[in-house]
């Protein structure tokens, strides 16, 4: 396998002032700014020093248990009559998503800084859980936030996280999902940003979160790129990832971004479809979303004629956010990448598909990208590649969807 | 009665007055929208008659991350009540036409007023009668979203220090901030609380150290008895969360809060 575990070209973007072209930036209270500061100066000694990727590049061999393998989607591809679909089998990574690869990384960030009480946010539980696994090795305190909302429709998570030696702490306040568990992360933050660590889970918020978050998923798609040119003799046609926040997207994409032959998609949750307005899909509806300042980066938000951030809707709950990476949000511009939807309705229909032809049950998060392979493959041709990033599994969502589709 | 003079003018004004009696400015937070368009107003206007100095006229906003739960529940309601930018720009607007004539600074989060539009926004609050603006997620490294447009019309463009703040940040906000500096007195989000911290002395000493600017306190300040204590320490503070409780009892709790403050810091 490669050396380079994270990024460390540093001529990339963000430039200084954390900007992807017209998006990013830090937009935060000036209690934290400072932190921030600090946070950026301690991850570019970090990233400069050897030592900090060879304890990373230990831990994601022998604990997280990467590279985590790709597979060729035999029945899937025949089934549709078109690409060969591969999967990017970030399932099979420790705690079940790649949300432990951003983890670790934060963690032993910020074990170096000498903050020993971590906070982090989570939606579906998944950030939650790879990070107090994360705490759990590395002896750190863990509070995560997490709205009731989500409590109640990802038990199973919040059990693990408890089991794992994590504080789980009820948001009641908003539409109790991950975007007020972010606002009252943020809240802790500026309370005890002298001793605390805020592990965001994904490629949003702040600078340098949106880059940093990046960089230790960027693994994602460094082990892809060379694993795919094994197994079919080719970089992909097309490359296709899930995006809520964004980051095991741009996890997956930052590897083939001088790419010019593969093309990149994203793909948001449509909800019950744009016209119900009961969606996450930020780049699709245009009516309810435009470029803003949520959380302290900019980028597109869904928000009403007076700027107030409206809920969103997903059968996901990792899917469910009303803004997005302010990378992505710079992708989309420059049409390096490209954003589409599946509803509910198509993820849950890929979620059985996958099941029954290829004996691995995604989660519902990865569903929508799944989805969006069960659509586009059968209009390529029989020797075109198609690499979908399956960002993480379905047991946690067995519940919704026995919910749904009765037992 | 119009008056004479408006935005960083009219702030200067209103901390040489304070100054010359020998106290620190008062200066009420209260959202526009809460419990409902006409009684936040009537409440304004009372902390105005019991002699408030100036006013901060709060923008309600969904996610508001610096505030605590006092002022989340209080904008929340203003939301739920039809609370939006151009109902808080009318209500400065109807203020002035009462005959109000105290400084008023508009604060807000930033989405609300780049979803208005920074320019558009900044020159209709002008329009309206309003003297500054604060916004809590805009430090001084995103200026550029507000900082031209406020130039141009004379709006005070404020911006915050906190006890997390460095010498260079120091120096940062103190070039770049007009009308005062909002000096956040602990880290933390917005409430009231039983004691101001201990530190505070140390706090502003570290800051007049480094700038002349009016040093305006917030963040926590809750009874008559801070109020006393921060007069003597600071060019004006602010008080958010202890009236806004008040309001949810009615106008006559804010007025007498607000006079309880005016007596402490006057006595």
């Amino acid at each position: 396998m490669t050396e380079a575990y994270i990024r460390t070209d540093i001529s990339d973007l963000p430039d200084a002032r954390g900007y992807f072209g017209e998006f990013g930036g830090r937009f935060v209270p000036e209690t934290i700014m400072p932190a921030l500061d600090e946070l950026e100066a301690a991850y570019a000694a970090a990233i400069d020093d050897p030592e900090f990727h060879a304890e990373l590049r230990h831990l994601q061999r022998t604990y997280t248990g990467r590279p985590t393998p790709v597979s060729h989607a035999r029945r899937l591809s025949e089934t549709l009559g078109g690409a060969q679909i591969y999967l990017k089998r970030e399932d099979l990574a420790h705690t079940g998503a790649h949300k432990i690869n951003n983890a670790l990384g934060q963690g032993l960030l910020a074990k170096r800084m000498g903050k020993r009480r971590i906070i982090a946010e989570t939606g579906a539980g998944q950030h939650g859980v790879g990070t107090a696994t994360a705490m759990a090795l590395l002896g750190l305190e863990c509070h995560v936030y997490m709205g009731t909302v989500d409590i109640k429709r990802q038990q199973p998570n919040v059990f693990r996280m408890r089991l794992l030696g994590a504080q789980v702490i009820p948001v009641e306040s908003g539409s109790r999902t991950l975007k007020d568990a972010i606002n009252e992360a943020m809240r802790d933050w500026v309370t005890n940003v002298r001793n605390t660590f805020y592990l965001l889970g994904s490629a949003l918020g702040p600078h340098p979160y949106p880059m940093m978050v990046r960089d230790f998923q960027s693994i994602i798609g460094i082990e892809a790129r060379q694993q795919i040119q094994q197994l079919a003799g080719q970089l992909p046609d097309v490359c296709v990832a899930c995006v809520g926040g964004g980051s095991n997207a741009i996890g997956m994409f930052h590897a083939f971004r001088h790419d010019e032959g593969t093309e990149l998609i994203g793909v948001e949750a449509g909800g019950h479809g744009i016209a119900s307005q009961q969606h996450a899909a930020r780049f699709a509806d245009l009516a309810i979303s435009r470029p803003g300042i949520l959380h302290g980066t900019r980028s597109y938000v869904m928000q009403d004629a007076d700027g107030q951030i409206m809920e969103t809707h997903s059968v996901s709950a990792g899917l469910d956010y009303p803004s997005v990476g302010p990378e992505h949000a710079h992708l989309r511009q420059l049409e390096r990448a490209y954003y589409t939807l599946a509803t509910d309705d198509e993820a849950l229909e890929a979620f059985q598909m996958l099941s029954k032809l290829e004996g691995i049950i995604p989660a519902l998060e990865s569903a929508h990208a799944v989805a969006e392979a069960i659509k586009r493959a059968p209009t390529m041709p029989r020797d075109s590649v198609l690499l979908v990033n399956l960002s993480g599994r379905g047991d946690k969502d067995l519940d919704t969807v026995i919910g749904i589709l009765g037992g | 009665m119009t008056r004479k003079l408006q935005g960083r003018a009219a702030l200067d004004a209103m901390f040489a007055r304070a100054q010359a009696e020998n106290r620190a400015a008062f200066l009420p937070y209260f959202p526009v929208g809460y419990p409902t368009h006409d009684e936040s107003l009537t409440a304004i206007a009372a902390m105005a008659a019991a002699g408030a100095d100036g006013f901060e006229i709060g923008i309600p906003f969904s996610d508001p991350i610096a505030d605590g739960p006092t002022i989340q529940a209080a904008t929340q309601v203003a939301l739920e009540t039809g609370s939006t930018v151009r109902t808080c720009l009318d209500a400065v607007r109807a203020l002035r036409g009462r005959g109000i004539n105290q400084p008023m600074l508009l604060m807000g989060y930033a989405n609300p007023l780049v979803a208005y539009g920074t320019d558009r926004f900044v020159r209709d609050a002008y329009a309206a009668g309003a003297d500054g603006l604060i916004v809590p997620d805009l430090p001084p490294e995103e200026a550029h979203y507000f900082a031209e447009s406020c130039a141009r019309e004379g709006l005070a463009l404020v911006f915050m220090l906190a006890p997390t703040s460095n010498d260079t940040r120091i120096d940062l906000v103190a070039e770049k901030s007009s009308g005062f500096i909002y000096v956040v007195s602990l880290t933390g989000i917005t409430g009231a609380r039983a004691d101001l911290p201990a530190d505070l002395h140390d706090f502003i000493a570290r800051l007049r150290a480094r700038t002349d600017m009016p040093l305006v306190l917030g963040f926590g300040i809750s009874s008559p008895e801070h109020a006393a204590q921060v007069s003597q320490l600071t060019d004006g503070f602010i008080v958010g969360s202890a009236l806004v409780r008040a309001g949810g009892e009615g106008v006559e709790a804010v007025q007498e809060l607000a006079a309880s403050m005016v007596a402490a810091i006057q006595a």
